[in-house]
């Protein structure tokens, strides 16, 4: 450990909730009046364990984040160290002045004008009046609000609304300050200017505790992190190396979420699987292309996900492999990844073309083909058979996509249709909008200097020295 | 509990904040403003008034002429302790926010409910002043030095009762609806409309007696509405020391099921 002094000691706090009931609620009373413990006299079943043992310090002067999962516990944990609420039992030390960024505005009255509020405000937030007398101008100025200051609050947009909360918060000075996630506040230059705010207590030495969802955010501003996971301290130390671990988590049970999913659709779909074609889908030939489905007609894009066919080639289980070799659902942005599909023909046949269509979450077509478009001429299939489309670099941006895999005749009547039944996710460290990346690189003349950010979240551009040197 | 008791000096200027906010906010927008603390007082006495000799004439004895003054003497304050005690109970919930995000002591609301309607309560003064002038030039000095203390007293004692229905109206939301009707019952079981001795008979007497507020009703009217000198003293004195124990009651009551506001408010 280093000689800091600690800023936040946090040792063994468990904060055990009531479960919302109304009939216990004499039970509660009872127990905080004579025991001073609102939960001693309530059974197992009747409480809720937001946080269990949570220990850990923070050294003065470090800047801290706290990752998890909705209901993890981040914000009960500090609401405890804010004193807030009161853990139930464990011990939680802070030591300087407090100041919370919980949530902002929240002691404004929407009678009065915004410069009483800030009076109000700052008197709640532990300043003297003669602190904020001086610090008036300059928060209001960073409020960007000077044209409202006397208007009542309750005319104000929630975006100054909550833009003064702010602003009377983070000059309070304090030795320790509490933040959750509430840097999502008003417009891009606005939150520049909290970010360079946070910047600025770094630099003074103060202590910040961070709860977000912005894994970012944590990855370039702390100096520790932490992550809890069900009211437990899954990881703690290195941001980087915490984070990579929750990334990976999420991602499983992504995966998990995306397969139970997927064999969801199937069980529905198998239920009429193999039956006869739906009259509508049976032999309509398109132009004489059998662009296969992926090209049909209008009411192909409106076709809720499903399988129908005739069954004479069958696609019995379909296979996303990475580029380990492993199959699963969530892939990474620029790796490989192979669709294979495994197949049995009942009969030898002779007229068939294999078509794969990719979606977006929405349901837009991003790309369609077939090996018929690609001019390849089927000569035959018998049995069983597998069948890889590779793609070599998943040139995808972040999101969910879902697959169209067809076998079906040359004029286009189905062997076995299988609509949006498969769904994967891609994952990407940079967070490009749209669906499709290019592959690319940016050059720049010598006159034009920038410089890279490293970090998964931080804007980095695909520069030239990213490529592998071939 | 008596480091939070003393915790609370701190918190001064916070208080005198919100009672200004509270007293703002509340003419915020209406055409007369501050008058309606004036206004309002008077009206109820005309209504009252107006019931009490021109409706039902005769319903009072004669000896409690100016029946305006008399009623003046106990409405007031009245009103005081009726909506403190309203404002107070539902404090905690309508100050939720509050309890919830910010690090606030939560008793500050009740007792920011309690010192706003005192506010109101010595707003209405002047008129009250305005109406001995008018019917009592005879008030003597001494007698009114008692005011000020009546008032401490009913200060604590609301305060102490305000601290209790603010807390359990937490946990119970149905005092809420239960307070307003029991503040009816307890406004006609106290001497306000009626001079103390006029009750009938031994029973009567006592629950009046034992009522805390006919003390601060009949110890106001001694003092601004009788001739002769303060003789409620000792009564005042009883109800003093009731109030002290009532006040730590209820801030120890308070104390206790402070930390269950941000979780069930």
């Amino acid at each position: 450990m280093s000689s800091h002094p600690l800023a936040i000691h946090a040792e063994n706090v468990t904060k055990i909730y009531r479960r919302f009931a109304h009939k216990r609620q004499f039970a509660t009373l009872k127990s905080a009046i004579l025991s001073g413990s609102l939960v001693r006299d309530l059974k197992a079943d009747e409480t809720f364990r937001a946080l269990d043992g949570v220990t850990f310090d923070v050294q003065a002067g470090r800047t801290y984040g706290i990752i998890g999962r909705n209901g993890s516990g981040k914000s009960t944990m500090l609401k405890c160290v804010a004193g807030i609420a009161k853990p139930t039992t464990g011990k939680i030390t802070v030591n300087g002045r407090i100041s919370a960024l919980i949530e902002l505005g929240a002691g404004f009255h929407p009678e009065i004008s915004g410069r009483e509020n800030v009076f109000i405000n700052g008197i709640m937030l532990g300043l003297s009046k003669a602190e904020i007398e001086r610090r008036f101008d300059e928060i209001v100025e960073f409020a960007e609000l000077a044209p409202f200051i006397d208007a009542p609050v309750k005319t104000y947009s929630s975006g100054m609304y909550m833009r003064l909360g702010f602003a009377v918060a983070v000059h309070v000075d304090p030795d320790v300050l509490l933040v959750d996630e509430v840097l999502a506040v008003g417009d891009e230059g606005f939150a520049h200017k909290c970010l360079d705010k946070f910047a600025e207590f770094r630099r003074r030495g103060k202590t910040i505790l961070l709860v977000t969802h912005s894994l970012g955010l944590v990855e370039r501003f702390c100096d520790e992190a932490l992550w809890l996971d069900k009211g437990k301290v899954k990881a703690v130390g290195d941001p980087k190396r915490v984070i990579d671990a929750y990334v990976t988590e999420i991602e499983e049970s992504e995966e998990a979420f995306l397969a139970a999913e997927d064999a969801r659709a199937r069980v529905r779909v198998d239920l009429g699987a193999g039956s006869s074609v739906p009259a509508h889908q049976a032999g309509e030939p398109e132009d004489g292309v059998t662009a296969g489905k992926v090209e049909a007609p209008a009411d192909m894009f409106k076709a809720e996900a499903g399988r129908w066919g005739s069954g004479d080639i069958e696609i019995t289980r379909v296979d996303l492999v990475g580029p380990d070799g492993a199959t699963g659902h969530v892939f990474h942005s620029g790796e490989s990844m192979t669709i294979r599909l495994h197949l049995t023909a009942k009969a030898a046949v002779n007229d068939f073309v294999f078509g794969i269509g990719l979606f977006n979450a929405d349901g837009v077509c991003i790309y369609g083909t077939n090996t018929n478009i690609e001019e390849m001429s089927a000569q035959e299939i018998a049995g069983d058979g597998v069948v890889d489309f590779v793609i070599e670099d998943l040139a995808l941006t972040e999101g969910t996509y879902k697959l169209d895999l067809a076998v079906h005749k040359l004029d286009g009547f189905p062997y076995d249709y299988h609509r949006q039944l498969y769904t994967f996710r891609v994952k990407s460290p940079v967070k490009d909008v749209g669906f499709f990346r290019p592959r690319h690189s940016w050059t720049f003349s010598p006159s034009v200097r920038l410089q890279r950010l490293h970090g998964p979240e931080g804007w980095r551009p695909h520069m030239k020295d990213d490529e592998p040197t071939a | 509990m008596f480091h939070n008791l003393r915790h609370l000096v701190r918190y001064r200027p916070l208080i005198q904040s919100l009672v200004t906010r509270e007293l703002k906010a509340r003419y915020r927008g209406s055409a007369l403003g501050f008058f309606w603390s004036f206004i309002n007082p008077l009206l109820l006495l005309v209504v009252y008034s107006f019931v009490f000799t021109v409706v039902l004439p005769g319903t009072h004895p004669p000896e409690i002429e100016p029946y305006a003054l008399f009623l003046f003497c106990g409405i007031l304050p009245w009103t005081w302790f009726s909506s403190s005690l309203t404002e107070a109970s539902n404090s905690l919930m309508a100050g939720g926010n509050l309890i919830k995000k910010v690090l606030f002591p939560a008793e500050i609301l009740p007792i920011v409910a309690v010192l706003s309607n005192m506010m109101h309560f010595f707003f209405g003064l002047p008129i009250l002043l305005a109406f001995l002038v008018w019917f009592r030039p005879t008030i003597t000095f001494t007698e009114v030095l008692w005011f000020p203390v009546v008032v401490a007293v009913q200060l604590l004692f609301t305060l102490g009762l305000s601290l209790i229905l603010a807390a359990l109206t937490v946990h119970f939301r149905d005092i809420k609806d239960i307070l307003s009707n029991l503040l009816t019952l307890w406004f006609f079981a106290t001497p306000i409309i009626y001079p103390m001795h006029l009750a009938p008979g031994t029973i009567s007497k006592a629950v009046l007696n034992a009522n805390p507020f006919s003390h601060f009703a009949v110890s106001y009217q001694e003092i601004l509405f009788y001739e002769g000198p303060f003789g409620h003293w000792k009564w005042l004195l009883a109800v003093f020391v009731a109030s002290v124990l009532l006040f730590l009651l209820g801030y120890f009551l308070f104390d206790r099921l402070r930390d269950s506001f941000a979780e069930e408010v």
